[in-house]
C-alpha cells in the first residue's frame, strides 16, 4: 500500500458498490477461495453421484456379500476396483461417500433453509407486532436456546421417532430460534430508524414495511447464520445417524457408514470409518472457512 | 543545566517500517520541557499531539513506532532504552493523566488493588506500607474518606472522582514529569475547573513538570509557562504562553486565538479558520495549512522549516505581523 | 440481592413448568401415549391396568395433573426394559455422565485457557496463527470420527488405552467413580478428550476473543503506564475481565457437555445417562425417556441459576447493581 502525504489533494478513489464490493472481499481470503472451491467440487460430486459413482450403494442386487469388507484397491469378482474398500455388505465406500454427501448436503441445506424462514418470519413478526405475541414468543425462543440443539434434536426425535425426515424436522424445531433472535434484535434497532419513521407517516401498509424495509435489512446476520448452521446440521445429521437415530442401514449417510464401519475399527478395518469420516470433515471444514469469511465480510463493522 | 526533557525530530509513524514509510502522525516534531514548568501542547483532533505524548512514554500501539527522532529525558534517550529500563521510568519519573477518566480505570478491580500496585511496580514495600501510601495520596487530592474510598469499584466514583483518583496515582511515586492528556475535556465545566486548580497546586508543590496535550487554548493561557502549537503532525508555532497567545505568528496559531468565543464581543460573529483539517493520508504539498491559509503564496508549496524569533519558533515564510491581528 | 436471587428462583420454576407442559405435549398429543407409556408386549389386562393408572381415559387438562404429580413424586414410570423405576435408572448412571462431563471440562480449560490467551496476545505470531486454524478444525471435527480415531490410534494401533467402559470404580458420596482408581483414571482418559475437543475449540476462541476486546482498552494502557509488569497486566488486569465470559460459557458449556456425552458415551460403552438415553430411544423405553428429558431440564435450570449467581459475584458492577 502506498501513502503519499504530499501533491495529493485528490479525495480517495470511490469503492465499488454493493455485493461486487461483498464478492470482492471474499475472495481476498485464501481460505476462503480455497473453502469455497472445496464446496463447489463437493456439491458437484453430490449431485453427479448417480453418474460417476462406481455403484450404486442403495441398490442391493449390485452388492455382492462376497466383496465384502474388502481393503481399499481390491480388486471385485466382476473386476470393479474398489478404491476405498467395501463395507460389510460388499458396499463399495468411494460410492457410499459420494451419495452419502448427497443425504448429507440436503439435510444441511434444506433444514437450515427452513429453519431461517421460520426464524426469520417469527422474527420479524415479534419485532413489527411487539406486544403480547412479541413477548411469548422471544419467551419460547429463550427457553429453548437454554437448551442445546443436541438435546433439543434428541427429545423431537424420542417424539417422533427416527429417520432423516424425522432428522430434518428435529435440526428445523432446534435451531429456528437463533435466527428468531437474531432477527428480532436487528429489526428492533431498524424499526426505530428514522426511514421506517417516514415509511409510516407515508401509510404504508405493514407488510410492505415489513418486507421492503425491514427484512432486507435484516438479511446479512441470516445470511451468516445459515451458512454456519449448514455445517452444524450436516455434523448433527452425521452424529444422530450414527446413534442409529437417522438414515437407515440400507440407505446410509455418512454418519450411518461411519457408525456401520465402529464395530471393525477393533480389528484394523480402519476404511470403513476412516474415508466417510474424512470426506464429512472436508464438508464441514469447507463450509466454516466459507462461513467465516461471509461474516467478516459482512460484519458492517469490518466493512471499512 | 539541562532541559528535564528534550524531544528532538521525533517521527512517529503508523504502518511501514523496514525502509517504506508508514503514516506519519508525528513528523519532525522538537520542544523543551524545562524542570516544574508546565508545557501546552495545543492542536485540533488528529493533530499529533496525544500520538506525541504516548511516544514519550513509549506506549504507542501497534501499529505505531517511533520511527526516528530522540526524546533525551534527564540526559538519556527514551527511544532507545530496553522496555524493562523504559518501563522502570513509566510511573516512577514519567507518569501519564488519561482523557477519559470513565475508561482509564479497570472496572473489575478496586480502587486499593489499582493504587498498591502501582506503588509496589516501583518500591518493594509491604502491602501495608504501599496501602497507607494510596491512601494518603487520596487524601491528599481531596477525596473524603480516602480509607472507605480505598475498596471501593471504579464505577461508584463520578467522573470527576475518578480522575482524581488518577491523578493520585499518577502522583504517587513524585515524578518529574507528568504527561496530561485533556484530562478535563470529559468532565463537566465546574468540575473541570477545580481539577486543574488542584491539578496545578499538586505540581507546583512538588515541582513536577507537566505536558498538557488540549484544544482548549483557555486551559493553556491559565496553565502553561509555554506552548507548543502542533498542525497535521508538524510543530507549527511555539514559546512563551504570554507572547505566543496575545502575538501569535503563525497564521493557524492566530487563527485558533480568534476563534475563541470569550475574546469575541457580542454581535461579532466568531471567526473561524476556513476549510477543514485535512486528514494525514492526503495532506497537501508544501505547508499543510497552505488550502486553509489567506497568506499563502508560491512558496508555500515547500514546506517551510522552523525559523527561530527571539526564544520563539514559527513554521511560516508570512508569519502575522502583530498589527494585523 | 436476596430479591433478584428470589426473582430468578421464580423464573426457573416457570421454566420447569413450562418444559412439563411441553415434554407433556410431545408425549401425550403429538406421539401415541398409549403406546409411550404401555409396553407394547404388554396384555389387555395389562394395558387397562396402565390406562386407568396414568388417567389416559380422563381428559387432557386432569392427565397433566396426574403427569405433574408424578414429576412431584419422582415416579416417571417403570422403565420397559429394566422393569426398574426410572428415575432410579437415571440417578445410578448419573455419577458416570458428571465425572466424564467434569473432566472433559477440566481438560478444555486446561488447554483452551492458556492457548487462546497467547493467540490473543500475540496474534500475529506463526504459532498464534497455527493455533487459531487448529481451533477451527477442532470447531469442524465431528466429535463421534474422532471418537472412533482415537480408539483407532490409541487403543487398536498403540494399544495404550481401553476402548470401552468405565474400569474398576470406587464408593464416593453414594456413587460410584471411576476417577478414583488408576485403571479407571485411564478408561476415562479418552472418553473425556473426545468430549473435551469442541468445547477446547469454543474457550479457546472466546480468551481470544476477550483479549482482544481487553487490549486495547485505556485502563491496559494506564496500567502499562503506571509502570506495570507485563506478566501482572496479563495475570490480573487482562484475566479478570476475562473471568466473567469464560465463567459464564463454562457454565452454559457444561450443560451442553453432559448432552454431547450422549455421542461420546455411545461409542466409549460409557455406562452414563447418555448411553442409557440412546438406548432407550431406540428400545423405545418411553418411561426412561420422559425421566431423562425431565432430569436435563432441571440440570439447565439449575446451571443457570448458578451461573447467575457467579455472575453476579464476579463483576462488581452487576452485583452492586442489584443491591441498589
Amino acid at each position: 500500500m502506498t501513502v503519499s502525504n504530499a501533491g495529493n489533494e485528490t479525495i480517495a478513489k470511490s469503492e465499488p458498490s454493493g455485493s461486487s464490493r461483498v464478492i470482492k472481499d471474499f475472495f481476498r481470503s485464501p481460505g476462503a477461495a480455497i473453502g469455497f472451491a472445496v464446496l463447489i467440487i463437493i456439491c458437484g460430486l453430490a449431485i453427479l453421484a448417480p453418474w460417476i459413482s462406481p455403484q450404486n450403494p442403495y441398490d442391493l442386487m449390485q452388492l455382492d456379500i462376497m466383496d465384502g469388507r474388502l481393503a481399499p484397491g481390491s480388486e471385485s469378482m466382476k473386476g470393479l476396483v474398489y478404491h476405498l474398500g467395501t463395507d460389510s455388505q460388499g458396499r463399495d465406500i468411494l460410492s457410499g461417500i459420494l451419495y452419502g454427501l448427497r443425504t448429507s448436503l440436503t439435510v444441511g441445506v434444506v433444514s437450515a433453509i427452513a429453519a431461517a424462514l421460520i426464524g426469520t418470519s417469527a422474527g420479524l413478526f415479534a419485532a413489527y407486532t411487539r406486544g403480547r405475541i412479541e413477548t411469548g414468543l422471544m419467551r419460547l425462543v429463550d427457553l429453548q436456546l437454554s437448551f442445546p440443539t443436541i438435546l433439543m434434536a434428541l427429545m423431537m426425535l424420542a417424539v417422533l421417532g427416527k429417520g432423516v425426515t424425522n432428522v430434518v424436522i428435529a435440526l428445523i424445531i432446534a435451531e429456528w430460534a437463533t435466527y428468531a433472535r437474531t432477527v428480532r434484535a436487528t429489526a428492533l434497532v431498524e424499526r426505530e430508524k428514522e426511514y421506517i419513521e417516514a415509511a409510516r407517516m407515508l401509510r404504508l401498509p405493514g407488510w410492505r414495511i415489513l418486507l421492503r424495509h425491514l427484512l432486507p435489512n435484516c438479511l446479512a446476520p441470516v445470511i451468516v447464520i445459515a451458512t454456519m448452521q449448514v455445517a452444524r446440521a450436516i455434523g448433527l445429521e452425521a452424529t444422530l445417524s450414527f446413534l442409529g437415530l437417522g438414515a437407515s442401514v440400507t440407505e446410509p449417510s455418512l454418519g450411518m457408514l461411519i457408525s456401520t464401519g465402529y464395530q471393525y475399527l477393533l480389528t484394523g478395518l480402519y476404511w470403513i470409518s476412516f474415508f466417510p469420516g474424512v470426506a464429512l470433515l472436508i464438508t464441514i471444514v469447507a463450509i466454516n472457512l466459507v462461513g467465516d469469511r461471509v461474516r467478516d465480510v459482512l460484519n458492517p463493522r469490518n466493512a471499512s | 543545566m539541562t532541559s528535564l526533557l528534550s524531544v528532538n525530530n521525533l517521527v512517529t509513524e503508523f504502518g511501514g517500517g523496514k525502509g517504506a514509510s508508514g503514516l506519519r502522525a508525528v513528523n519532525d516534531v522538537s520542544f523543551k520541557v524545562e524542570r516544574g514548568r508546565v508545557l501546552g501542547l495545543v492542536g485540533e483532533s488528529g493533530s499529533g499531539k496525544s500520538v506525541t505524548g504516548f511516544s514519550v512514554m513509549r506506549l504507542l500501539e501497534r501499529p505505531g513506532r517511533i520511527a526516528s527522532g530522540q526524546i533525551i529525558f534527564d540526559g538519556v534517550d527514551l527511544a532507545r532504552l530496553s522496555n524493562e529500563e523504559m518501563r522502570q521510568i513509566r510511573g516512577k519519573r514519567i507518569a501519564m493523566v488519561f482523557q477519559d477518566p470513565m475508561m482509564t480505570l479497570n472496572p473489575v478491580l478496586t480502587i486499593e488493588t489499582q493504587m498498591v500496585e502501582a506503588v509496589r511496580a516501583h518500591d518493594q514495600v509491604s502491602k501495608t506500607t504501599a496501602r497507607q501510601r494510596a491512601r494518603d495520596a487520596l487524601g491528599l487530592v481531596g477525596i473524603p474518606n480516602p480509607e472507605e474510598r480505598l475498596s471501593s469499584y471504579p464505577h461508584q466514583f463520578s467522573g470527576g472522582m475518578r480522575q482524581r483518583v488518577v491523578i493520585a496515582i499518577a502522583l504517587l511515586h513524585k515524578p518529574e514529569l507528568i504527561i496530561a492528556d485533556e484530562p478535563t475535556t470529559a468532565l463537566d465545566v465546574t468540575i473541570q475547573s477545580q481539577i486543574i486548580s488542584e491539578f496545578q497546586k499538586l505540581t507546583e508543590e512538588s515541582g513536577t513538570a507537566v505536558i498538557w496535550i488540549t484544544h482548549d487554548l483557555a486551559i493553556v493561557s491559565r496553565l502553561a509557562d509555554d506552548i507548543a502549537v502542533m498542525y497535521a503532525g508538524r510543530l507549527v508555532e511555539s514559546g512563551p504562553v504570554s507572547s505566543v497567545l496575545t502575538d501569535p505568528k503563525h497564521p493557524y496559531t492566530a487563527g485558533l486565538i480568534a476563534s475563541v468565543p470569550s475574546r469575541n464581543r457580542r454581535g461579532v460573529p466568531l471567526r473561524q479558520i476556513p476549510g477543514m483539517t485535512p486528514a494525514i493520508t492526503m495532506l497537501p504539498r508544501g505547508c499543510s495549512f497552505r488550502t486553509r491559509c489567506d497568506r499563502a503564496t508560491d512558496e508555500c508549496l515547500v514546506i517551510p522549516p522552523l525559523f527561530p524569533q527571539q526564544e520563539r519558533f514559527v513554521r511560516c515564510f508570512h508569519p502575522v505581523m502583530k498589527a494585523m491581528t | 440481592m436476596v430479591t433478584s436471587i428470589i426473582r430468578r428462583l421464580f423464573q426457573a420454576l416457570f421454566v420447569i413448568l413450562a418444559m412439563t407442559v411441553i415434554v407433556f405435549i410431545g408425549v401425550s398429543v403429538i406421539g401415541n401415549p398409549v403406546d409411550i407409556l404401555i409396553n407394547p408386549d404388554a396384555n389387555q389386562v395389562e394395558r387397562a391396568r396402565v390406562i386407568a393408572h396414568y388417567g389416559l381415559d380422563e381428559p387432557l387438562w386432569k392427565q397433566y395433573f396426574i403427569f405433574l404429580r408424578g414429576l412431584a413424586q419422582g415416579d416417571f414410570g417403570d422403565s420397559f426394559v429394566y422393569g426398574r423405576p426410572a428415575l432410579g435408572l437415571i440417578l445410578e448412571r448419573l455419577p458416570a455422565t458428571l465425572e466424564l462431563a467434569i473432566a472433559a471440562l477440566g481438560i478444555a480449560i486446561v488447554i483452551g485457557l492458556p492457548l487462546g490467551l497467547y493467540a490473543g496476545l500475540y496474534p500475529s505470531r506463526i504459532s498464534s496463527r497455527i493455533i487459531m486454524t487448529g481451533s477451527i478444525l477442532g470447531f469442524s471435527l465431528p466429535t463421534f470420527w474422532v471418537g472412533l480415531m482415537l480408539i483407532m490410534i490409541f487403543s487398536v494401533e498403540l494399544g495404550w488405552l481401553p476402548t470401552n467402559g468405565r474400569g474398576p470404580t470406587l464408593e464416593f458420596l453414594g456413587g460410584q467413580w471411576s476417577f478414583l482408581t488408576s485403571d479407571g483414571l485411564r478408561h476415562l482418559l479418552l472418553p473425556a478428550f473426545n468430549l473435551a475437543l469442541f468445547k477446547t475449540s469454543l474457550i479457546l476462541r472466546l480468551t481470544r476473543a476477550g483479549v482482544q476486546e481487553v487490549l486495547p482498552q485505556d485502563y491496559i494502557k494506564f496500567a502499562r503506564a503506571k509502570g506495570l509488569r507485563e506478566r501482572r497486566i496479563i495475570a490480573v488486569h487482562v484475566l479478570k475481565n476475562l473471568m466473567i465470559p469464560v465463567v459464564t460459557i463454562v457454565g452454559l458449556e457444561f450443560g451442553s457437555l453432559i448432552a454431547f456425552s450422549v455421542v461420546t458415551e455411545s461409542i466409549f460403552a460409557w455406562p452414563g445417562m447418555g448411553k442409557l438415553i440412546i438406548d432407550s430411544i431406540n428400545l423405545l423405553d418411553r418411561p426412561v425417556i420422559v425421566a431423562y428429558l425431565m432430569m436435563m431440564v432441571l440440570l439447565f435450570v439449575v446451571l443457570n441459576f448458578v451461573i447467575d449467581t457467579c455472575y453476579t459475584i464476579l463483576d462488581p458492577r452487576v452485583r452492586l447493581d442489584s443491591k441498589a
